[in-house]
């Protein structure tokens, strides 16, 4: 009887059983992007110490930043910035009780989907002619 | 049940904490309060990052260096990175089974925010108080 290791137990079926569906699809997204932003979050720190640290610094990083490749990371930074924060207030209206009935559901899939596009979009818009 | 002779605690006493996360709802709240906290906060970190994006150093200095912009990027990365830390230690707690690979990846995970914390937070201030 003297087990060791945890007991061999059957596991739950995971994500590839599943049809895919929007919620299911948001919910995935709402952890890939917080991991995402959670390295992201260097970005922040990089700009913000090369700033403190003196011209030299900040022109180095601003140029890395400003380049295509820095672009693109900027870009794809702000959407996932905006899928999560659109996910979170998804999850508040749940936190409330509201919003789990079927049609509601698949709707705040769709919202949290085309929010984030939006703002990401808007805030590109505003940097490309501001 | 027959244990439960053998000591004054109850039976509820004996399993709290020993779940995955050894704790209650602080957990679960804290992530709450700081997602609260982190959507105006985020819109606000947003439009300071637009203004930045064509500065060059002068103009970036007074941009951070102006303390509402200050106040509000200390206020975002101190919420964002308690937030982070909760989300990614929940991440860990998820994927990670072994337990003395998951207790150095949660110490790395407070590493990591407390370093993203602080080091924003000098460098916000340095540049606020004057470069």
């Amino acid at each position: 009887m003297a087990r060791t290791g945890p007991a061999e137990r059957p596991l739950s079926p995971h994500l590839q059983i599943y049809k895919p569906s929007i919620t299911m699809v948001m919910s995935i997204l709402h952890r890939i992007t917080g991991a995402a932003l959670f390295v992201g979050t260097l970005l922040l720190v990089i700009f913000l110490v090369a700033l403190a640290s003196g011209k030299t610094s900040f022109g180095t990083v601003q140029a890395i930043y400003g380049s295509f490749l820095g672009k693109l990371v900027l870009f794809g930074y702000t959407w996932a910035l905006f899928q999560h924060m659109c996910g979170g207030i998804r999850h508040f209206i749940w936190d409330t009780g509201a919003g789990l009935e079927r049609e509601t559901r698949l709707k705040l899939g769709w919202a949290t989907l085309i929010g984030s596009l939006v703002l990401t979009a808007l805030a590109w818009i505003v940097y490309f002619l501001g | 049940m027959s244990k439960s002779t053998e000591s004054l605690s109850t039976p509820m006493a004996r399993v709290r904490g020993l779940g995955a996360a050894k704790s209650g709802t602080g957990h679960f709240w804290l992530t709450r309060l700081t997602a609260v906290a982190n959507v105006p906060l985020t819109i606000a970190f947003v439009v300071i990052v637009l203004m930045l994006a064509k500065a060059d150093y002068a103009a970036a200095m007074k941009i951070v260096g102006h303390p509402v912009a200050g106040i509000l990027l200390l206020l975002f990365v101190g919420s964002a990175t308690v937030h982070m830390r909760l989300g990614m230690q929940v991440i860990i707690e998820d994927y990670v089974h072994s337990e003395g690979t998951k207790i150095v990846l949660l110490m790395l995970n407070t590493f990591f925010a407390v370093f993203v914390g602080l080091a924003s937070a000098y460098a916000i201030l340095k540049v606020g108080f004057g470069g």
